[in-house]
Formats: C-alpha cells, structure tokens, sequence
C-alpha cells in the first residue's frame, strides 16, 4: 500500500507517464522510510505498553551470599508458585544444593527436596568436614550458550539482561537444555517447550522482587541493578570476593557468589 | 487459433507473481511471532510481563496489618518476609474478606527453618523438634511475629549444636565452652553484634598443657619445642583436640 501511495503521487507530480527507472527509485527510497515509520512506532508502542518501564535503563543480575543460606527451601517453593512450575520435585527454576565435604576428601552433593535417601541420612556427622548450602538458579549469562544454540530463535537476551524463552515459538527440541553448562532449563511437561528462570520478570518490571529473594529469611539473595549506583548488589560486589560458577566457560554470568568453596561447580 | 503471448510478459508475469505471492506469504500466511526479532521478542516480554502476581511483596501488608508489621520489624524476624510463612497473599491484599492466606498453627512449620542440621551456619537458632518442648505448638510460647525466647537461652547448643555435639564426645569433654571463650550475656541475644572472645596465644592453651602446668590430667608438651611457630589451633581442633596431623 505504501509503495503505491509514493508511486501513485510520483504520477500525478509528472503527470502519469513513470519510467522503469522512477519505479525502481521509489522503491528504494521506500525501504529506509518504512524502517524509519515502523521503528517510531515500534518505540511509541514499546513505552505504552511497559506502563513507563524502560527496559535499556535496568541491567540485572542476583548476588547469593553462601554463608548465609540455611537451606529452608522456601525460595524453591515460592518460584515454584509465582512461576507455574510443576510440584514435582525433578522441574524447577531454582534449586538449592547440600555440599558434604567428608573428611576423606570425597565430596558429596544434593539437590534438596528431592525425595529419596538423601546423603544427609546416610553421612554420618562425624565424617563431615565443612558443609553447606549453595542456591542456584539460571546465571543469566551475559554471553548464553543457550541462545547461540536455539535452531529457531525462540530464546533471546532481553536489553535489561534476562534470558527469555517464547513459547510460541519454541519447538522443544532441548538443544538448549543440552547446552546450558549449569543445568537451568528444563522442559516443561504440560507446554513441552523449554522453561527457565526469568528473574521473575513480571515482577521486577513493576518494581517487585523476584519470588526467591521475596520470601528468603536470611537474605542470602540479593537481587538488584547492576547500573545503579544505589543498588544493593553494587553494594554486594564492592564488599565481597565475588566468584561466578564455571567462569572458564566464558560465558559471563551474572549470578555473583561470595563465599563460594572452591569445590563447588 | 489464439495469438501467441511474447515471451517477455511471461517473464514479467512470473516475476511480478513471485514478488506478489512472497508479500501475501509474509503478509498473511507467516504467524506474526515469526515475521522479525524485534516484534517477536516484544511479543514474549508482554506475554512474560503480563503473568499475575502470586507474592504481593513485604511492603503490601503493612496498610492493613500494621500491629504485624511494627512487631516484627525489630524482632529476630525482621528479614522474614510475611509471605514467607504466609505463602502467596496477592489475591488476598485485593480481596481481603474472602480470600484466607495460609496460617501454619501447627508445629511443622517453624522446624523448616530451625530444625537442627549439620550443613546449617554455625550460630543459626537451631532446635531438637523432638526433645525441644514436644507436643505443643511453637506459638503456644513464641510469638511468631517477633519471637523471642522466652528466656535468654543459657545454653550454647541453642546456636552451637554442631560444636557442642562435636566437643561432647572429645577429650575437652570436660573443659567448659566459656573456659575458653569469655562470652557476654548479650551475645546470646545480637550474636552477630556482641562477640565472644577467642583465645589467642600458645600460653592459653599451656595454662593445662605446657610442662609443669597445674591440670595433672592434661597431657604435656614443651611449649618452647612443640611447633613454636603456630598457634595451637592451627594443628588440633580444639573443639575435638583427639585429632591432629
Ligand atoms: C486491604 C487490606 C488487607 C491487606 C492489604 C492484607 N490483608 Fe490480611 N487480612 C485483612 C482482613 C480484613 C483480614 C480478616 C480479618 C478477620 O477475618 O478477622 C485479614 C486476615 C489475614 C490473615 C489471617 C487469616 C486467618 O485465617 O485468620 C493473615 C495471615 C493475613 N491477613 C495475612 C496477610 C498478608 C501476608 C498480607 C500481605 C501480602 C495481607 N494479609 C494483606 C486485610 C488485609
Ligand atoms: C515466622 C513465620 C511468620 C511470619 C514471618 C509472619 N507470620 Fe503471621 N502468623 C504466623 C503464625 C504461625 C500465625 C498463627 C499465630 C497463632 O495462631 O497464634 C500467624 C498469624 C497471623 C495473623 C492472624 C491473626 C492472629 O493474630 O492470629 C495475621 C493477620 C498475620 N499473621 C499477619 C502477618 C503479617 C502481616 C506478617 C508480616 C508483617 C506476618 N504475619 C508474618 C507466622 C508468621
Ligand atoms: C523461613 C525461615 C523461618 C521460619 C519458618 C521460622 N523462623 Fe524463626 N528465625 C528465622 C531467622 C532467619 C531468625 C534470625 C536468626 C538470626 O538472627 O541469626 C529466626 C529467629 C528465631 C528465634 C530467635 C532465636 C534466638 O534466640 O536467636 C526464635 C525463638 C524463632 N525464630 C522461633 C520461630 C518460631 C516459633 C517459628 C514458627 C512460628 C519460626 N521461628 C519460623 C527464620 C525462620
Ligand atoms: C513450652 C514452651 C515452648 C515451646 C512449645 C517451644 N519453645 Fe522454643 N523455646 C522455649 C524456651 C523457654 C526457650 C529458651 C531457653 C532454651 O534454650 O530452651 C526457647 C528457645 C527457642 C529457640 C532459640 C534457640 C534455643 O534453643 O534457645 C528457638 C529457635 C526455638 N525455641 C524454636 C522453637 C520451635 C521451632 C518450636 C516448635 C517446634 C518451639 N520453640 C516450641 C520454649 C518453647
Ligand atoms: C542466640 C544464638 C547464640 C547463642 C545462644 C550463642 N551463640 Fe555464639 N554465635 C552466634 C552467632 C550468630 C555467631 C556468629 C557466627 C558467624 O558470624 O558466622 C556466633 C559466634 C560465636 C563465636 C565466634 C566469634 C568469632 O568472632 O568468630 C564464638 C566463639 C561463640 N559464638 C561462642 C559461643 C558460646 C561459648 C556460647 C554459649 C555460652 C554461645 N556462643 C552462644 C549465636 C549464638
Ligand atoms: C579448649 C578451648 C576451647 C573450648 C573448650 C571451646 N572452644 Fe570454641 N574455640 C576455641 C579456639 C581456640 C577457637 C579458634 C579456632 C580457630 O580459629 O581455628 C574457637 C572457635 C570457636 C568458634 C568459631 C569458629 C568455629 O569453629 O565456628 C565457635 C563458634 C566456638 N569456638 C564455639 C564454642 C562452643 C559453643 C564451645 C562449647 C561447646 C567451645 N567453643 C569450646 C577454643 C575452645
Ligand atoms: C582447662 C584446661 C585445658 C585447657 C585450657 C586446654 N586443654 Fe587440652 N586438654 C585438657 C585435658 C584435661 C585433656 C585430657 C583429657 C583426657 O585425656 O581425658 C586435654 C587434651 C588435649 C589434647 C590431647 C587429646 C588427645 O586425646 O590426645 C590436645 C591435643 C589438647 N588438649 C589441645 C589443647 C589446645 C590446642 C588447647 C588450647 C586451645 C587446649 N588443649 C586447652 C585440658 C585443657
Ligand atoms: C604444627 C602442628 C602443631 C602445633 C602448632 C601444635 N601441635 Fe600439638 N601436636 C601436634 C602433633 C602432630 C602431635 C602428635 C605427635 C606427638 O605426640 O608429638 C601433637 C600432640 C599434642 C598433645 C598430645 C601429647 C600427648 O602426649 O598425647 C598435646 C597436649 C598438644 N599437642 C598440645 C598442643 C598445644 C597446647 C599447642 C600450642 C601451644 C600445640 N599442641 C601446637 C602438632 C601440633
């Protein structure tokens, strides 16, 4: 419709007797103004429908202080719920794990909540050198393996630093699953597309606090702006020895740990 | 005998029919999501931000619960977000009259978080459920919204369990946590704040172990031989000193 606007006033300008070569004129011309309409409205459409939310402002990542953590599980459960995310204990977006470091070196890890004989039951106190709690959830990496891998684009880094999945568009074919190095995704069993954690978007565009770091006793989770100036995660990473998981992937997370015991991976 | 076409209008034909025919496809045959990034990702972020809201935040009980709020705000449990033992009351900050959150009565509840446990920070309130006061609810003598004990606990193990458990079976079986440590009262009210002191030189530990010492059975070594450049507790655990190198 466009192209025939332009080229029926080209017409009536010189009178209706358009050359090939006007035609092709026009239609040139036609590309970068149309880009050039459709990114204004795009921009228009963009802050109307955040309600002011300006995405490119934010850059978000989540500090977790490992000595902090008591391993009540309540941010498992609360994502679990803000997030529609199956009751099983084998689907879920954040995890918590138990670390037993024995006194002969071997090294024993659990996910929490997973039913079953866990090693707690099974490791005596006695043999337990150091233990802990490590949360983990999905490190919205900077650089994301997940993304590059995705054969039809489905999974995308938004401008305010949060992986996302459409769901419409993701075919379920678990490359993604397959190239996380972290274990974040996973494939959700009623939509059979694949489900991650989303630093709980919803919530964080109308200025919430993601599920996990909600309902955390102890504060272990922080959860901020990483352009702030005024943010407590700044705050995190200028008082603390921060370590990522797997930083040798290079794949930049933005999960940030203090206190994470070297054999942790 | 119907005149031939020139073959030049066919060209254009088929030229102009493949120009049309992509503009149809991409215009109404490819479902919107697929046609480019940028509108098909704002499509997921409105779909993503979209989703309702379960955990109405901390900040959302405060205009009708303020006897609640003030309470706990000071009290140990002041970073507990009321959701956190209430579960998800979105729905009933908007329609409060109809819609209960969740109200754990029962003793399960708290041991979730205060349950004794190994991999749990040393200092973390933890209680035996079993032989912590046994068949009356937690809130029977804890007010949960701001639950102070209702004596200060005299007991190192109320925070300490590991340590104590650990050193109870040990040769220091009987040497007292505060023999070592000078603890203040208040310790056991702001741990984090008011600490206890720690020993800090080889001569505390010779009081009973250096050559010659009063504690006839305590085991002797020559404090000017034995590893004069450490300290102690460098070597032996001095919660459970039986073991060494
Ligand atoms: C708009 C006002 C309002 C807001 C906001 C509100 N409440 Fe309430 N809440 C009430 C009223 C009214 C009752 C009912 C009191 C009654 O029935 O005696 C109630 C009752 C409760 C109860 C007791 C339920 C029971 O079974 O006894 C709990 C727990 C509670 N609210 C928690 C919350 C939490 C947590 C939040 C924050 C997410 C919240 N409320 C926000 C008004 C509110
Ligand atoms: C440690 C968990 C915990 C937290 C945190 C907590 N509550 Fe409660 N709440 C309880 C328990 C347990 C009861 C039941 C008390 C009882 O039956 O005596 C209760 C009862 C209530 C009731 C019912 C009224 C009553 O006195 O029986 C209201 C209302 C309430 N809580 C609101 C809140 C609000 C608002 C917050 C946040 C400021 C909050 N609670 C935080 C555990 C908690
Ligand atoms: C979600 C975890 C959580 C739950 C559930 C919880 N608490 Fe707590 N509790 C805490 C935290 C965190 C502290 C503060 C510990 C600190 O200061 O190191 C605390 C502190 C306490 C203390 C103070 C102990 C002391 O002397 O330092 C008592 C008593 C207590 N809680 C009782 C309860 C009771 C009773 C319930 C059940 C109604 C309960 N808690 C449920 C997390 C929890
Ligand atoms: C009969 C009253 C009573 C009941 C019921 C009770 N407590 Fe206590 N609690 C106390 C007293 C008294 C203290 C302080 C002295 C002590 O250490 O025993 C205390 C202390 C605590 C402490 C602080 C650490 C400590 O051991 O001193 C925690 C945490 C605690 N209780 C949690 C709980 C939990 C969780 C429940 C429910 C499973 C519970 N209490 C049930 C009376 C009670
Ligand atoms: C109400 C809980 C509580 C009680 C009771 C308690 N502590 Fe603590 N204690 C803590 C906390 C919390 C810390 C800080 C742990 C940390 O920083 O990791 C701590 C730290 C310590 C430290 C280490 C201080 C340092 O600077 O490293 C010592 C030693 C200690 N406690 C001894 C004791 C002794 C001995 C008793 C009994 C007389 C006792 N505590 C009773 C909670 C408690
Ligand atoms: C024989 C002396 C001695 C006795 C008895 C003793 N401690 Fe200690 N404790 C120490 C020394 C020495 C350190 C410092 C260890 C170090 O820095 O490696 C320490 C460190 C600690 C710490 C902080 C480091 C850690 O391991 O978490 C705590 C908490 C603690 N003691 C609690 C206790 C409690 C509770 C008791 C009683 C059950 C107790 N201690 C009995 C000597 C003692
Ligand atoms: C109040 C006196 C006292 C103090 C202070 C003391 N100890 Fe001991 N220690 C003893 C006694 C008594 C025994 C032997 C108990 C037994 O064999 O039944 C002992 C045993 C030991 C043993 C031998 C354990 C074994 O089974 O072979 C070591 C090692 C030791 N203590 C280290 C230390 C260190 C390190 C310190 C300083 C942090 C220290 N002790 C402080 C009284 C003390
Ligand atoms: C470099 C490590 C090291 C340091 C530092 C060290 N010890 Fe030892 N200690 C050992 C070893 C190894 C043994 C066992 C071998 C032996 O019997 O000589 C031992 C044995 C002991 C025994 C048991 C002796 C017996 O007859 O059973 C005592 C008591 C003891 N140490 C106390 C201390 C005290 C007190 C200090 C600080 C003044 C200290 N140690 C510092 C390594 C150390």
């Amino acid at each position: 419709m466009f192209v025939g606007s332009v080229i029926i006033r080209t017409c009536r300008r010189k009178g209706c007797d358009m050359k090939r070569r006007d035609l092709l004129k026009n239609i040139i011309l036609f590309i970068p103004v149309s880009g050039a309409f459709r990114a204004t409205i795009q921009a228009a459409q963009a802050n109307s429908d955040l309600n002011g939310y300006h995405p490119e402002n934010h850059y978000y990542g989540m500090g977790i202080e490992v000595a902090k953590c008591i391993g009540c599980g309540k941010c498992i459960e609360a994502c679990k719920i803000e997030n529609n995310v199956p009751r099983e204990p084998f689907f879920f977006r954040t995890w918590v794990e138990r670390y037993i470091i024995k006194k002969d070196s071997s090294v024993a890890v659990e996910s929490i909540h997973t039913g079953g004989k866990q090693p707690k039951e099974t490791i005596e106190e006695k043999d337990i050198l150091r233990s802990f709690f490590v949360p983990k959830t999905c490190n919205q990496c900077a650089n994301p393996p997940c993304v590059q891998v995705c054969p039809v684009g489905a999974t995308f880094s938004t401008d305010d630093g949060v992986v996302l999945v459409d769901r419409d568009r993701c075919i379920g074919c678990r490359y993604c699953i397959q190239a996380c190095p972290f274990g974040a995704r996973y494939l959700h069993p009623q939509t059979r597309t694949a489900d991650k954690c989303t630093f709980c978007y919803h919530r964080v565009v109308k200025g919430l606090l993601p599920a996990c770091v909600e309902v955390c006793p102890t504060q272990a989770r922080i959860f901020g702006d990483l352009r702030s100036r005024a943010s407590e995660l700044v705050r995190f990473q200028r008082m603390n020895k921060i370590h990522v998981l797997k930083p040798y992937l290079n794949t930049e997370p933005k999960v940030y740990y203090s206190g994470l015991d070297g054999v942790v991976n | 005998m119907p005149k031939k076409v020139p073959e030049q209008i066919i060209r254009l034909g088929i030229v102009i029919s493949i120009i049309f025919g992509s503009v149809a496809l991409t215009l109404y045959l490819l479902p919107p999501a697929l046609k480019d990034k940028p509108f098909h990702r704002r499509s997921t972020i409105l779909a993503e931000t979209a989703k309702p809201i379960q955990f109405a935040g901390s900040n959302a009980c405060a205009d009708c619960h303020d006897d609640k709020y003030q309470q706990k705000k000071t009290g140990y449990h002041r970073n507990l977000s009321c959701e956190t033992c209430h579960g998800p009351a979105a729905e009933h900050a908007a329609d409060p009259i109809t819609i209960k959150p969740f109200v754990a009565r029962e003793r399960r509840g708290c041991p979730t978080c205060h349950e004794y446990d190994p991999s749990r920070p040393t200092g973390f309130p933890q209680i035996n459920p079993t032989i912590h006061n046994p068949l009356q609810p937690c809130v029977t003598c804890h007010n949960p919204h701001d639950p102070v004990p209702p004596r200060t606990p005299e007991e190192c193990a109320a925070c300490h369990a590991g340590i104590v458990r650990t050193k109870a079976i040990s040769s220091h079986a009987l040497v007292a946590c505060t023999t070592c440590h000078t603890v203040p009262e208040k310790h056991k009210i702001t741990p984090r704040i008011i600490r206890p002191t720690k020993p800090e030189t080889r001569d505390f530990c010779g009081k009973c172990h250096a050559k010659g010492a009063p504690v006839v059975d305590a085991p002797k070594i020559d404090l000017s031989t034995h590893w004069e450049k450490y300290v102690c507790w460098q070597c032996h655990y001095p919660h459970l000193p039986a073991e060494r190198l």
